[in-house]
């Protein structure tokens, strides 16, 4: 399976925007949120489609999701996730003594996948288990 | 049927104050003049709505009493050597100072959404300070508008329109005709690139190369927009100029602005992937406006050198006034981010990341700050209010954060408050509870009820005070046990 690094930029969109405060637990918020907009130079080397699915993969671990072609993106080699708990859920949290950890401009894997694109329920429980 | 008028949207840090509401039977049917954002905001609140106070017992949330609940949640806090409390940029000023005397009352942690916005920005602006002004005088006077590391199409969409390029001022026109002018241009050069990419293989992608190329300025007396990122945003589109910079390449960038504008010669052909030319005629605009403001968003605060590169910007807006007169301004997020900061300082003299453990307010963002505290294990109990940090905390830290016993206050049922041991549902301030705001130029603004709450539900400050009072009477009572 081909796998790829690339440059990840995380950041708002108005779709994003659009649902974040009192819809997240809702499929639009998911359809908005759980992507990764990629460049389509990258998207013919990588051997997917505009909807098929990617895993992308930090040291911290890695999550599930859609692949969007970038309208914005002109340089390949660098991919956008919008904020949510998709993307944070593979974000390191060190700070370097800031107390603002590093949400921008770092490096991740990328891979097309079959797994399907966990729902926000299922996120939170593979990510961080069941609360007791 | 009932239209309320000079209703201040709760959305962004933009915070409009020319919102419409139309009502019918306490419920908003229409909205006018908002944005995307605020018009989901308006329409869709009661939809998704949480309005029973929750409690976990045997790993499930079950429903419970508001006094259950706030009885619980004071107990978790009461009983905590070291807890969290952290949200307040989506409630009023007032709920945030409760919250403040929460803190203090509990020995904790009281840290706001700052920590993980523009956090950086108040550190380098504590070091450098910050040349800035009001969103009237930008829309008034403002003649260079720079836009660097920030997308207000997408989360300040009507920025533009009511402050900067697109409003009309006093002395500076808008430039609704010129964008529009141009947008037919580019969509008919676009239109001939296609055709010409079926006919000679290479042709449509030989466009976004020929499209940044070009800089398309107005007569020098209009105003300008400048647009600096790492893509090419929306508001790219609508930009006069647009320089892309390589992702962490702010601070060169910056840095070298600083040196041409003094005049000096720079030994290479570009900076962070911005051809020096780019640079030295971006610096000569800058020199000549005769009023120019720079604001900036999380691109410069959460790339790397994070607060370095705000103080780059700052430092460039202060020798930019050795020339002509340039200001600065963060884009603040969230309606009242500005508002948690300005109570937190009034109260404690400091913004956020507040540590009350020793009985007196102690400040060191990378220790006392809300990520930090959490990564590193910590916190024993949280409180979180109108906020979401399982959304919006990396991993590390949202794991520790699910181990600990924490409660959330919240209109919504979001990601945090499925993983909370207590959720209390409250009013959606700016629109089921009034209060004040402090728009991202820290000019204070009220906050409207524009319908009334669901049986039962509290705002905010009303569910804190109940939380004060009731660990109050705990402590007061294991004190009394103690003599």
């Amino acid at each position: 399976m081909v796998s790829m690094e690339f440059i990840l930029i995380t950041g708002r969109t108005i779709e994003q925007g659009k649902f974040k405060e009192h819809a997240k637990t809702t499929e639009k918020y998911k359809g908005n949120v759980a992507i990764c907009e990629m460049h389509a130079d990258d998207m013919y080397r990588l051997g997917v489609k505009d909807g098929d699915n990617v895993k992308v993969t930090t040291e911290l671990g890695s999550v599930v999701v859609k692949v969007r072609k970038s309208k914005r993106i002109r340089t390949p080699g660098m991919v956008f996730i919008p904020f949510g708990p998709w993307v944070n859920s593979i974000l390191p949290s060190e700070t370097e003594g800031s107390g603002m950890p590093h949400l921008k401009g770092f490096k991740v894997k990328i891979e097309p996948t079959s797994e399907p694109v966990p729902d926000i329920k299922d996120l939170l429980l593979k990510t961080y288990g069941v609360k007791k | 049927m009932q239209v309320l008028s000079g209703v201040l949207c709760p959305f962004c840090g933009c915070c409009c104050d020319d919102i419409e509401v139309v009502i019918k039977d306490n419920t908003i049917i229409d909205v006018r003049n908002a944005c995307a954002l605020g018009a989901s905001k308006f329409m869709g609140y009661s939809v998704h709505r949480n309005t029973k106070p929750l409690i976990r017992k045997n790993g499930e949330l079950v429903e419970t009493t508001l006094d259950e609940a706030i009885r619980r949640c004071a107990e978790i806090l009461a009983e905590a050597s070291y807890p969290l409390l952290y949200g307040w940029s989506n409630t009023s000023c007032e709920a945030t100072k409760v919250g403040l005397e929460l803190a203090e009352e509990v020995g904790g942690v009281i840290d706001n959404t700052t920590t993980v916005c523009h956090g950086p920005a108040i550190l380098a602006i504590q070091d450098v300070g910050i040349p800035s002004c009001t969103l009237g005088q930008i829309r008034h006077r403002a003649d260079l508008v720079i836009y660097w590391g920030c997308n207000p199409w997408c989360a300040h969409p009507r920025h533009l329109e009511r402050y900067t390029s697109l409003s009309e001022g006093r002395f500076q026109r808008a430039a609704w005709k010129r964008y529009l002018s141009r947008l037919i241009l580019e969509s008919a050069r676009k239109r001939r690139y296609r055709a010409a990419g079926r006919v000679i293989k290479g042709g449509a992608a030989a466009l976004p190369a020929e499209e940044e190329k070009r800089w398309m300025l107005p007569p020098p007396e209009e105003r300008k927009l400048v647009v600096v990122d790492v893509q090419r945003t929306r508001t790219a589109d609508l930009a006069d100029i647009f320089i892309r910079v390589e992702p962490g390449g702010d601070y060169d960038v910056l840095q070298a602005l600083r040196a041409l504008i003094r005049d000096e010669e720079l030994d290479v052909d570009s900076v962070a992937g911005v051809p020096v030319e780019k640079l030295e005629e971006l610096a000569d605009i800058m020199v000549n406006c005769r009023f120019g403001i720079l604001f900036f968003g999380l691109g410069l605060t959460m790339s790397v050198g994070k607060s370095r590169n705000v103080e780059a910007a700052i430092k460039l807006t202060r020798d930019l006034n050795m020339y002509t007169k340039f200001l600065i301004m963060p884009m603040r997020g969230h309606f009242n981010v500005t508002g948690a900061n300005i109570v937190s300082t009034w109260q404690t003299g400091y913004p956020y990341a507040v540590d009350f453990s020793h009985g007196y307010p102690r400040y060191n963002p990378g220790e006392t700050s809300a990520i930090d505290i959490l990564s590193r294990g910590d916190a024993d109990a949280a409180l979180v209010v109108a906020s979401d940090p399982v959304s919006s905390f990396p991993r590390r830290a949202v794991e520790h954060l699910v181990k600990i016993p924490f409660a959330v206050i919240d209109p919504c049922l979001t990601p945090t408050a499925l993983m909370a041991d207590v959720v209390i549902p409250s009013a959606f301030v700016g629109i089921e509870a009034e209060g004040t705001a402090y728009r991202m130029d820290h000019v204070p603004l009220p906050l409207k009820k524009v319908v009334e709450p669901p049986e039962g539900i509290l705002s905010d400050e009303e569910i804190l005070r109940r939380i004060l009072r009731e660990v109050r009477r705990i402590k007061g009572k294991s004190q009394a046990r103690k003599n």
